[in-house]
């Protein structure tokens, strides 16, 4: 299975709408970094609007992502955690240190403008 | 009349049946989203361990009572290597995958009760349940 990733501008857009198993995950993250290089994108949303469960693998691909992208230039945000999801994660102890969020797509994009232009 | 669903653990596509048998039957049994969303993650974390871990296994969802109160029981049991120093593998950090560390101890704060045997070369049994409130 393979995440669509749509292109706007110098930004890359991902929804993330499928029960993320290990191999997709993992497909994904090299599919977001061959995308950035491709297209020379300067920024990338995440939105996981539609996720209703992050494990620690999964919490480990998506902070992965977000310092791979960074180590080649590109700014990533998570957006649309849903309430359950964010609850979990904390319960588990995982903090995703330094990783930018945003509640939903449209201000994911502001904040990457806000931080590409700032 | 117990309902149980049991999910074979074979291969990585294993875990997604496995979270969402447990999703399902934590929404029959009347968990909000939240505790869907932590009996659905602890049921992952405890699966992909077994596929970690001993390549094979089985994980068992079922109804769980006790004097009135109703919840679910999780049951994830292999005949793999078994753990060296259950202390170790509970302490938050501690990895031997490259992961966060942060499975078994994870699964403890997300769920009730959390109970688990292993022995050495013979396999693991880890039970853990989470009560409606």
């Amino acid at each position: 299975m393979r995440i669509p990733i749509l292109k706007l501008h110098d930004y890359l857009l991902i929804s993330v709408q499928v029960d993320l198993d290990d191999q997709t995950a993992l497909q994904f993250q090299e599919d977001v970094l061959n995308k950035i290089h491709q297209e020379g994108s300067k920024g990338v949303v995440i939105d996981l609007t539609s996720v209703d469960m992050i494990d620690s693998f999964i919490a480990k691909v998506l902070g992965d992502v977000v310092d791979m992208s960074n180590l080649m230039g590109a700014k990533v945000v998570l957006t649309g955690i849903q309430p359950a999801v964010a609850i979990t994660l904390i319960d588990m102890g995982i903090v995703l240190d330094e990783v930018p969020t945003a509640l939903d797509l449209e201000q994911g994009l502001e904040r990457l403008q806000h931080e590409l232009e700032g | 009349m117990q309902v149980q669903t049991h999910v074979d653990i074979h291969s990585e596509w294993g875990i997604v049946a496995a979270r969402q048998a447990g999703r399902k039957l934590a929404r029959e049994i009347g968990f909000g989203s939240v505790d869907q969303a932590r009996v659905t993650t602890a049921i992952s974390e405890l699966a992909r361990n077994i596929y970690l871990y001993a390549n094979k296994g089985q994980i068992y969802i079922e109804e769980a009572t006790s004097s009135g109160k109703r919840g679910i029981r999780i049951i994830a049991t292999d005949e793999g290597p078994g753990i060296k120093d259950i202390r170790k593998v509970m302490e938050d950090g501690y990895t031997t995958s490259g992961g966060l560390g942060a499975g078994l101890p994870g699964v403890k704060r997300l769920m009730d009760e959390f109970k688990i045997d292993s022995e050495l070369n013979e396999g693991t049994t880890i039970s853990a349940i989470k009560w409606l409130r």
